[in-house]
């Protein structure tokens, strides 16, 4: 699999810092563990792909990180999870703060039923921005970096609901974007989309990936390989719990494979 | 496995700004949304408290057997005696003839819309029901005196057309409503693979109808009787202007009488505060809830069942 | 071919088919001769001066504006506290609520409530609120009581209005960090709104035409003046309707359907506004 040229090299991701961490994580929902004693750091200023087949668990394990589980009942977290050094399911924590810091673009887009300006400017609002010219600039920059600017500038008072499937997840990630986090967490952004809109979404991720620490949950791992600096490959094991089968820079997960069970999934042998 | 280099503020700094905060204005909204969430059972438990409180008492003065048994409602004679069959057999009455009215016509107008009739005919149909179940009671109570009580007085040779008869036929057309909706809704949820099975196999409609949608609706429809059952034991204001007031226990529904609803109506305004006439009519009140109370309780629990039953 | 088997079961479908459009008939046939004679026998008597003057020689002459104002106040008091009340308690079954008995009984207390018939709410106020509380046989005491009446309603469809917001737009407001009354605020409950106001209008057409609950209350039939604070007796037109057609000997006639009309009217005015609302909405929702 070609490796895009854009991508770090390997040096350079090793002397990046930790952004995000987990250590002997394990989740459960009730009874039914949903991951086993997971432990891996993602780098800041990256994009680390988690990858496996279907239902091991790679969408919880995003959740993690902004801790989007907590609102399933009967959900319990064990081991430690960590951003920026600091343990993110301490009781001292402010869930709402971490969820600006760490923001979330779904894999279904989901607009608010509003104006493509209210969508954007609806998470600095609730942050407490509400003087309408700083508002307007926050707006105008959160689109531009999310690549849709020049297509919606004309019609930024229409519904967001009447854009394309590629301009609304674009208009998701701009929504992300304006309420300034540190991580973008991506789950399957791009598989309601037709392929050029796909495409764009790639080419925007590699532009954020310099400012923002991006980490992407994908099926897809022609994907993975194009775009993410750093994979994990998540798979099931016999009772249904997730754990991590490899992690390591995308080109040795991809061409160099130390277990047999990545190297099965790389090469389409199963999942 | 990457340089953990800590960040240019201090682990301290940072998780400042992480710290819980406290969201006064949240915490205060969120008070009073849970307030308004008990408020509810409040209420419920205010009227059980209140009507035993009221009501009660009563049982010292007159002993239940004699107060639910008794036929005798003086409240002014010197001693006074409550016995309540009068108006329990007169709720029956009215219920009764209500009760046979609404349900045939009611199920079988529910599986007229539901099964059979076109589009455009149930469109034009259902928004004259949701007109009946509109009208509110005082004026079918007005409509039962001035055009069905003349009606009913001369066709059954009668000295007066106030009567149970009268009252249950306009109780019927309140109860109408409630039994048409939820019985087609509950028609309606029987999937249609069921009907599909039958027309394969050769069933005409009406076949079909009667074999397969009515008795996979069957809880559902019994719930909407229940329904209409709960209706017609609790309105007041039709039955005290219908009914005809006698204090007699009635033996034909063509006799005028007096339900508990309307028996409690009339004493109220008149009844001194915390005296035996008082208490008796909210010990009245107090049966009334009960009864109502069960059945609507039982047609919920039924309509669960049904719901789950058909559950995708 | 037709055998005689198959002829029979069609006339059977046939006779049955006819019973069914009977029955629908049966029910159709009332209502349209109810409507039908309250307009027949009440629009004689329809006046400017009958809807604008205060009743004369006991009722007998001049108008109802007493009681249209008093039931245009009894809907607005029951609204002011069942609305509110209502739409955080279905704010809190929805959003707040754990799956625990503490939730259990408050959805069993609404169904009960539901059930309450409208005396016994009568009988209710007057203890509570006319007694305990003692304001009296007031607008404040009425209004109360049928608030209490339309709660179980107001929670119902504020309830389903809340719900049928799709789960996708909360996920996405929490996870740019707003909070869960935020999301409420200001993303749910605009959403929910026109289901709500539906429910609300509901329960306003409700209160107009309860006659029970005010009539143990102590609704007034004529009272001088209009009523100038909330702890005033009050007239209404269910109860001026039942007064004038039961007890009061030597009305006339049109007058009594006229009332009728007039009640009627303005019931049916607020089920048609609260239809207009649900069908615009269903129209919006199409069309998103």
């Amino acid at each position: 699999m070609k490796m895009n040229s854009v991508l770090l090299n390997e040096k350079t991701v090793i002397q990046s810092q930790t952004k995000l961490k987990t250590e002997a994580v394990s989740l459960y929902y009730g009874s039914f563990q949903a991951l086993r004693n997971i432990s891996l750091e993602i780098p800041e200023h990256a994009i680390t792909a988690i990858i496996g087949p279907s239902g091991c668990g790679k969408s919880s394990f995003l959740r993690l990180f902004n801790r989007m589980n907590d609102l399933i009942t009967g959900v319990r977290v064990e081991g430690l999870v960590e951003l920026d050094d600091i343990p993110i399911y301490d009781k001292a924590i402010d869930v709402v703060e971490l969820r600006k810091r760490v923001g979330m673009v779904f894999q279904k887009p989901n607009p608010f039923p509003m104006s493509v300006f209210e969508n954007v400017a609806f998470g600095p609002r609730r942050h407490g921005k509400h003087n309408l010219g700083e508002l307007e600039d926050i707006v105008e920059k959160s689109l531009r970096q999310a690549a849709l600017w020049d297509e919606v500038k004309d019609k930024i008072g229409q519904s967001a609901l009447a854009l394309s499937g590629g301009q609304q997840q674009r208009l998701c990630i701009a929504r992300v974007l304006a309420v300034e986090p540190e991580v973008i967490l991506m789950d399957e952004p791009c598989s309601a989309l037709d392929p050029v809109a796909t495409l764009k979404i790639e080419d925007l991720m590699r532009s954020l990936a310099q400012e923002y620490s991006i980490v992407i949950v994908t099926h897809n791992m022609q994907q993975a390989a194009r775009v993410s600096d750093m994979a994990a490959f998540l798979m099931m094991e016999d009772d249904r719990a997730g754990v991590l089968v490899e992690y390591g820079t995308t080109s040795e997960i991809f061409t160099n494979p130390k277990d047999k069970r990545t190297e099965d999934y790389i090469t389409g042998r199963f999942g | 496995m990457f340089e953990r280099i800590s960040p240019v503020t201090t682990a301290a700094g940072v998780k400042e700004v992480l710290r819980r905060r406290w969201r006064p204005v949240e915490r205060f909204i969120e008070g009073w949304i849970f307030l308004a969430g008990i408020l509810t059972i409040v209420i419920l438990l205010g009227i059980i408290a209140l009507l035993l409180k009221e009501g009660l008492p009563i049982f010292l003065y007159t002993p239940p057997w004699e107060f639910f048994f008794g036929s005798r409602w003086y409240p002014v004679s010197e001693p006074p005696t409550f016995g309540i069959m009068p108006f329990f057999v007169a709720t029956i009455w009215v219920t009764l003839v209500a009760t046979a009215i609404s349900v045939p016509v009611g199920v079988a107008c529910a599986a007229y819309l539901a099964e059979v009739a076109p589009a455009k005919v149930r469109e034009t149909v259902k928004p004259i029901v949701e007109i009946l179940a509109g009208i509110p009671s005082v004026v079918m109570g007005f409509i039962g005196l001035m055009l069905l009580s003349p009606l009913v007085q001369s066709i059954f040779n009668l000295n007066t057309g106030l009567s149970g008869l009268t009252a249950g036929i306009m109780l019927s057309l309140m109860s109408l409503p409630i039994i048409i909706s939820v019985s087609e809704d509950a028609l309606r949820a029987v999937p249609d693979d069921f009907r599909q099975a039958a027309y394969a196999l050769g069933a005409t409609r009406w076949e079909t109808i009667w074999h397969v949608s009515i008795p996979g609706a069957l809880s559902g429809i019994t719930a909407a009787i229940m329904l209409g059952v709960g209706r017609a034991i609790g309105e007041t204001m039709t039955v005290l202007m219908v009914a005809g007031g006698a204090l007699a226990v009635p033996v034909v529904p063509t006799e005028p009488m007096m339900p508990m609803t309307a028996a409690i109506a009339s004493g109220i305004g008149n009844a001194v505060r915390g005296g035996l006439q008082y208490q008796a009519l909210f010990a009245i009140g107090l049966v009334l809830f009960v009864i109502t109370l069960t059945v609507n309780l039982v047609a919920d629990r039924v309509l669960e069942r049904q719901k789950r039953k058909f559950a995708r | 071919m037709m055998t005689r088997g198959l002829l029979k079961r069609q006339l059977s479908q046939r006779t049955a088919f006819s019973l069914l459009i009977i029955a629908t008939i049966i029910v159709i046939v009332p209502v349209l001769v109810i409507v039908l004679e309250i307009i027949a026998n009440g629009a004689s008597a329809i006046s400017w001066d009958f809807l604008t003057h205060a009743p004369s020689q006991a009722g007998k002459a001049g108008g109802i504006l007493p009681a249209i104002v008093g039931t245009f106040y009894l809907m607005l008091g029951t609204i002011v506290f069942a609305l509110p009340l209502g739409v955080m308690a279905g704010i809190y079954l929805t959003e707040y609520a754990k799956d625990n008995w503490f939730t259990r009984s408050v959805n069993l207390a609404i169904v009960n409530l539901a059930g309450v018939p409208s005396i016994v709410y009568g009988l209710f106020g007057l203890g509570v609120f006319v007694l305990l509380f003692h304001f009296g046989m007031s607008l404040l005491s009425a209004s109360l009581t049928l608030a209490c009446q339309a709660l179980a309603m107001t929670v119902t469809t504020s309830r389903e209005a809340i719900l049928s917001v799709p789960r996708e737009y909360r996920e996405g407001s929490l996870a740019i960090g707003a909070t869960k009354w935020q999301t409420i605020r200001h993303l749910v409950l605009p959403q929910a709104l026109p289901g709500i106001i539906t429910g609300a209008v509901l329960a306003m057409s409700r209160a107009a035409g309860e006659t029970a609950p005010i009539l143990v209350v102590g609704a007034a039939f004529l009272l001088p003046g209009l009523p100038q604070s909330p702890f005033d007796q009050f007239m209404a037109l269910p109860y001026h309707l039942y007064t004038v057609a039961a007890h009061v000997p030597g009305m006339p006639k049109s007058t009594i359907w006229g009332v009728a009309l007039v009640l009627l009217v303005v019931v049916l005015s607020f089920n048609i506004i609260a239809t207009i609302i649900r069908l615009k909405v269903r129209q919006r929702r199409l069309n998103a």
